[in-house]
């Protein structure tokens, strides 16, 4: 679990990293990626396993086109530009989940008898649900996979330099929309994976971003803004936590536990643990 | 110069008497139940997002917990009435002290942090509140608490047959908070949250206290918004921990002082007076469908007002700044 | 009379790096003092110690007989020390003349001394024409000057102005230079951080030379431009020979 809630924190990290905006509807691109693997299956019996990539693609140019209409112009705010930002895409989950109720309807839904689905597998007589199994996996590959990204292609690099001096990278004739656009296409497609795992043991409604999003700020925030490498690690330890919380409390009370830890990092160090900025 | 600020003071006091005075009569030409509880809930809202915008405007800690004092007014009020018998009034009281003082134990951790970190610190202390009191048998958890309706009566606060006195407390409500605003505005505390808003360390250098200052301002907002959430939890006699300290509460504190001008005397009196009766407007007209057109309409309106208009509604009606040269 | 402040084997280090090492120096009262150096030098290490940002790694600071060591920035207001920053932190969104109570609420509780007194530091700064532009509108020059204004309505015994002559045009400067000997004419001390020689000294009475952290040379400003070692410090040592 912790592995998954690294891959939704990842994409927001990457996002907020890029650009200091947070999206606030991040939970929302998760549902709606859970959704659409929904669909997939529901109309064309397509596996949530092999619909993710398709999802995340899908993901990838709804992010991009969510940063060309909107981001962007909350990004030029003159005053308030936090705030400005904070709000926009505040304003955007709520479309985002009023769409959902509108075209979906509000009731819960969810993947029968997918490949993952309810199954289990034992090793070395610890018996493991498939579906977290295969989400760890999943999410491992993703972080690997951006890891060299980020560090070993061109665009990796025009993505990290364009977030440390976009003024600079303009006047190497990069485009600063392009790059950032790219990014948001990112940190969605990365959310579109998670929520297409997820949609095969998760129920699936028009709310379920909610309880997912904060559970990814904080891991952002545990990590330490704009550190990829902090999300992931955080996902972990939000993971355990919970694992752990969830042993000695009862079930209502695990997120408690996340948050706490939340409050006790920050408290000692207010940049998180991997911050840098 | 002096004459000029002196006079600017004194019309804006005018204006909210002479506006609290338009407000405290409609109720002779509304009679109709529902437009009187939307009435009642702008009352609130506007208040409570006077009383939000002082640590979040003018002081600059953006907080997204208010939530959290909101339900403790609520729960500290009925445990109060109900456990013990205290009259609401005292709960009020009692609720906005236990806000204050939490809000200023919470300021020591709290206040070391910047920007998104603050933020996100504050969402998550109202969760944490919010799960707390979900488990908190005592306090009736998921099940919430009844208040016994024994008639109407000021002494309890209840009223049964008519909505008239909880608007009179709303009108009160809001216009305490806007008084309180107004009059900060001007003193020490004004002038060193709006610095301290700005800039942190040139406060520091002035003389400032900083950290003092952003305990103040908690205080003064954790206080006001507990008051108005043992209105709002005597006002539909009926609290559990969702419709008292749910996230919403936090958002729709904030969203009309952001609407209307953030850090302004006026941007959430505003804000209240357009958001909310579209809230419950668009909810009456399309929330029954149950098919979210509400929230379409209600999160398009966010995001198009918050691009278009960064600095709030208030500053389509602020002249221009002169910005002439130097001489 | 002893100095209004005294630095005493002040050191400062961030990790392996030495900011400041057995920095010793004072000011006297009513004196224009000049902290100069070449970049990376320490001066606003210094400058920042006695401003009371952070204490020092070791030593002690004292102002008006007072050990401030440990003292925080806001309580060295009080006792009297004001300062200007280098990249300039006004409030944005305030008026100018709301950018000046807020230092004049130190010494004035009451709203309207603090307003009244606000105008007299507007008056005197210049800056009176510009009272309700947004701080936010002003140009760079007026925005140094509104530092400055800032600080005097703190009432400060010890001005500490960072670079605020740096980046001026000539006549800009030369108004910033009238102004400075103006503040010293009310009583007021001026320690001063410049970069650049030139606009300084003519206006100090006294100059310290900071280098790699260290008190260089300590003397009159006439004296000082001619020390071969500030020239070797400033130009290297090609031109010292030279000179």
């Amino acid at each position: 679990m912790g592995l998954l809630y690294g891959l939704i924190a990842v994409g927001l990290a990457l996002i907020f990293g890029l650009m200091d905006v947070t999206n606030f509807a991040h939970g929302e691109f998760l549902m709606i990626a859970m959704y659409l693997s929904f669909f997939l299956f529901a109309f064309f019996a397509i596996d949530p396993l092999l619909s993710a990539p398709l999802v995340a693609a899908a993901l990838f140019i709804f992010g991009a086109v969510v940063y060309l209409l909107i981001v962007r112009f909350a990004m030029r705010a003159k005053a308030n530009a936090g705030m400005v930002q904070i709000f926009t895409t505040f304003g955007l989950a709520i479309v985002m989940r009023g769409l959902a109720q509108f075209f979906f309807t509000p009731d819960y839904r969810s993947i029968p008898h997918s490949w993952l689905g309810g199954k289990t597998i034992s090793i070395a007589g610890i018996f493991l649900p498939e579906p977290q199994l295969v989400g760890a996996l999943v999410s491992i590959l993703a972080f690997v996979g951006l890891y060299f990204f980020i560090h070993r292609t061109d665009f990796g690099r025009a993505l990290e330099a364009t977030r440390e001096d976009p003024g600079a990278v303009a006047l190497v004739g990069i485009d600063k929309n392009r790059v950032f656009a790219f990014g948001w296409g990112l940190g969605a497609a990365l959310v579109g994976l998670a929520g297409a795992i997820m949609a095969s043991f998760f129920y699936i409604y028009p709310d379920v971003g909610a309880s997912f999003a904060l559970i990814a700020y904080v891991t952002v925030a545990l990590g330490g803004f704009g550190s990829v490498f902090g999300a992931f690690a955080g996902g972990i330890i939000v993971g355990l936590v919970e694992a752990t919380t969830a042993l000695v409390l009862p079930p209502s009370l695990k997120s408690v536990g996340i948050y706490a830890v939340y409050l006790l990092v920050v408290f000692i160090r207010p940049r998180g643990l991997f911050g840098s900025i | 110069m002096d004459k000029e600020f002196a006079a600017r003071r004194r019309r804006d006091l005018i204006i909210a008497a002479v506006l609290a005075g338009i407000a405290a009569l409609t109720p002779l030409f509304v009679k109709d139940v529902v437009v009187q509880n939307i009435l009642i809930l702008t009352l609130m809202y506007a208040g409570l997002s006077q009383s939000w915008n002082i640590l979040s405007g003018y002081c600059g800690q953006i907080s997204l917990g208010h939530a959290l004092y909101f339900g403790l007014g609520a729960y500290t009020t009925e445990l109060l009435f109900t456990k013990f018998g205290v009259l609401p009034w005292f709960g009020m009281l009692a609720g906005g002290v236990v806000s204050a003082l939490i809000a200023m134990g919470l300021g020591y951790p709290f206040f070391r942090l910047r920007g998104h970190y603050f933020v996100i610190a504050t969402i998550v202390i109202a969760e944490i509140g919010l799960l707390l009191f979900h488990n908190w048998d005592w306090a009736g958890a998921a099940m919430g608490i009844t208040i016994p309706i024994r008639g109407d009566s000021w002494l309890k606060f209840q009223f049964l047959r008519t909505k008239l006195p909880y608007f009179y407390f709303a009108l009160a409500l809001c216009c305490l908070a806007w008084f309180v605003t107004w009059w900060l505005e001007d003193s020490k505390w004004g002038f060193w949250w709006r610095a301290v808003k700005d800039n942190p360390d040139a406060a520091e250098s002035l003389g400032v206290d900083v950290f003092n200052s952003k305990m103040g301002a908690a205080a003064v907002s954790a206080f006001l918004v507990a008051v108005g959430g043992s209105f709002y939890a005597q006002f539909v006699s009926y609290i559990d921990p969702e419709s008292v300290m749910g996230f919403q509460f936090s958002l729709l504190m904030a969203l009309p002082a952001v609407l209307g001008g953030i850090g302004t005397l006026w941007g959430p009196v505003l804000g209240a007076a357009i958001l909310i009766p579209l809230t419950e407007l668009t909810r009456f007209k399309f929330g029954g469908s149950g098919r979210g057109v509400d929230l379409i309409v209600y999160g398009t309106l966010i995001v198009l007002i918050s691009l278009a208009l960064p600095r709030g509604l208030l500053s389509l009606f602020s002249r221009p700044k002169k910005t002439g040269a130097a001489r | 009379m002893t100095a209004l402040l005294e630095t005493r084997g002040v050191w400062q280090r961030f990790g392996g790096l030495v900011a400041n090492s057995d920095v010793s120096i004072s000011v006297g009262r009513g004196e224009i003092v000049g902290l100069i150096g070449p970049n990376g030098a320490g001066k606003s290490t210094l400058f920042n110690l006695i401003a009371g940002v952070l204490p020092p790694t070791q030593g002690s600071i004292l102002f008006d007989g007072e050990d401030v060591t440990q003292m925080p920035a806001a309580q060295r207001c009080q006792r009297g020390v004001g300062r200007t920053f280098q990249v300039v932190k006004s409030f944005e969104t305030m008026t100018v003349i709301d950018n000046v109570i807020v230092g004049a609420l130190v010494r004035n509780t009451v709203m309207r001394e603090a307003r009244r007194k606000a105008h007299e530091v507007l008056e005197f700064t210049g800056l009176a024409a510009r009272a309700d532009v947004l701080a936010s509108d002003l140009v760079p020059a007026e925005k140094r000057r509104l530092e400055v204004a800032r600080a005097l309505a703190t009432e400060p015994k010890l001005l500490l102005l960072d670079e605020v002559l740096t980046g001026l045009t000539p006549t800009e400067a030369q108004t910033g230079v009238a102004l400075v000997r103006k503040v010293r004419d009310t009583g007021i001390t001026v320690l001063m951080v410049e970069h650049v020689m030139e606009i300084v000294m003519p206006l100090v009475d006294r100059a310290i030379v900071l280098d790699l952290g260290k008190v260089l040379v300590e003397g009159k400003p006439a004296d000082v431009v001619r020390d071969p070692k500030v020239i070797k410090a400033y130009l290297g040592d090609r031109h010292a020979v030279g000179a």
